[in-house]
């Protein structure tokens, strides 16, 4: 037997181009573990971020699921929210889950703290309702590429209702309410794929990180 | 679309991960919580203290004041019922509350079973001292454990306690061979499966809260380095002398657990924590720790 060929194939779950990339995980409160063992699963280096200093030399950005009223609270109260805000504005990929989405969106009904507010859309907290309405379904993902459905799981879950026209619409459920949504470096979603072994949307997250990295060099 | 599932279950407790749950006993108490950054609330009639002061039987909280309580804020609002007590969790699960606490803060309805919680939608958290009755309550589809600690007293060493006895056991069961995993299961107590299963990954199944006992962000970082998923404080933050700024200084220190220099700086000028109670004072039948099994 000889040496294992260097060359990953396609379906292989480390992308190659994304080297050393260091995404920043915001871990204030919530299932940020769960995220960061998903991107270092896929090869990619992920780091918690507490503090305005963990933010230096990120490649990206991922919001986990939780509170949105701890999470951006805490974003305030520790001097997170301004930087980080300027460098998604920047151009930073970043990828919101649930209590992620609500806090990158522009409007949150329901939401009295300030948050990030950078993603042009207006989402609807605890949409569905209570824990008992949570639900999780297959869900169809054409921006996914391969035409098999995500095993999505809803908790407490927002929704968008309203988005810019820079806004691309990812995934619906079948009474088309609007779950999944992309807009330049901004990648949301209102279920949590960090729960399941469907790491998909990370892939494709830390894909738009490689192209933001290769534009910056 | 399915609701009710284990994996959306366990995933709310996921979610309130590195965060506080903060016992309340009206709209304004919640209110307070949820501002200074509480993942969830506890909807009680009185906070643990009060049980422990006032004797008699302790029961689910009237509807009106949990209902009361949901209205007023947007986080998850848990309520506890009596441990063996089903009707009251079918009660609790038709009001909507988010998570039910099967608590032995509440006088026990059952001495000898717990709630079967596989048959509801609505989640359930559940205490524990140990590993076996972690397993054992886990078995009966809880989706969150919490450890007892001894809620009410203000003193940490039950939830330390606890918390290092199911770390251990769970070290000790991972260095375990295969061939000693039934005698293993068969010392604890617990469903077979389940402690294969942590002798493979080395974790629990599912979310582990600690609770009984919170009344400094000291504590509830000690307790987060100890390897809790987040904490509950009730009777720690109302009596003491600044309940607010004592709510904001634990959930910082819950965040921030591992970094002395914020848990120095937060802990700073909180006034007066709760007095506490030597818990080798308490006479053995009036341990709630000791309620289930």
């Amino acid at each position: 037997m000889g040496l294992r060929p260097f060359a990953s194939s396609p379906n292989d779950e480390s992308p190659s181009e994304t080297g050393q990339a260091k995404i920043g995980v915001l871990a204030l409160q919530g299932d940020f573990k769960e995220h960061i063992e998903m991107i270092n699963r896929l090869g990619a280096e992920a780091i918690p971020v507490r503090l305005p200093v963990d933010l230096e030399g990120i490649a990206g950005v991922i919001i986990p699921g939780g509170e949105s009223t701890t999470i951006s609270s805490l974003l305030s109260q520790f001097g997170i929210l301004g930087p980080l805000r300027e460098m998604i504005t920047s151009g930073l990929p970043a990828m919101g889950t649930c209590a992620g989405m609500i806090v990158l969106a522009r409007s949150a009904v329901g939401l009295d703290h300030d948050s990030l507010k950078v993603m042009d859309i207006e989402v609807r907290r605890n949409a569905f309702g209570r824990q008992v309405d949570s639900f999780d379904t297959e869900l169809d993902v054409p921006a996914l590429g391969d035409g098999v459905p995500l095993h999505a799981v809803f908790i407490r879950a927002p929704f968008i209702e309203a988005a810019g026209p820079g806004v691309e619409v990812l995934a619906t459920l079948p009474d088309g309410r609007v779950v999944a949504a992309r807009e330049r470096n901004m990648l949301v979603l209102a279920f949590h794929p960090e729960l399941t072994n469907d790491s998909r949307f990370h892939k494709l997250f830390l894909g738009m990180v490689d192209k933001y990295r290769s534009g910056e060099k | 679309m399915e609701s009710g599932t284990f994996i959306v279950k366990k995933g709310l407790a996921q979610m309130l991960k590195g965060g506080v749950i903060m016992d309340v006993v009206n709209a304004e108490q919640a209110k307070i919580a949820e501002d200074a950054g509480a993942c969830a609330v506890m909807a009680l009639e009185r906070v643990p203290a009060d049980i422990r002061a006032a004797g008699g039987v302790a029961r689910m909280a009237d509807p009106v004041k949990i209902l009361e309580i949901m209205a007023a804020v947007t986080i998850p609002v848990m309520a506890k019922c009596r441990i063996g007590h089903f009707v009251e969790a079918q009660i609790l699960e038709a009001l909507g509350v988010d998570y039910i606490d099967e608590s032995e803060v509440l006088t026990p309805a059952d001495e000898s079973n717990h709630i079967w919680k596989h048959d509801f939608k609505v989640p359930f958290v559940c205490g524990c001292r140990d590993l076996g009755e972690a397993l054992r309550r886990i078995g009966e589809g809880a989706a969150m454990i919490r450890t007892k600690g001894e809620a009410g007293t203000g003193n940490i060493v039950e939830a330390v306690r606890h918390m290092r006895t199911v770390q251990g056991e769970i070290r000790k069961l991972q260095g375990l061979q295969d061939d000693e995993l039934m005698a293993e299961a068969k010392a604890l107590g617990a469903p077979f499966e389940l402690v294969r299963e942590i002798h493979d990954t080395g974790v629990l199944p599912v979310v582990n809260f600690a609770a009984g006992g919170i009344a400094t962000p000291a504590d509830a970082a000690l307790m987060m380095q100890l390897g809790a998923d987040g904490v509950f404080v009730g009777s720690g933050i109302y009596k003491s002398s600044d309940p607010e700024a004592r709510a904001v200084a634990i959930v910082k220190a819950t965040t921030h657990f591992r970094d002395p220099g914020i848990l120095a700086e937060v802990s700073r000028g909180l006034g007066e924590p709760m007095a506490g109670i030597d818990v080798r004072a308490i006479p053995e039948i009036e341990l709630l720790s000791k309620r289930g099994w």
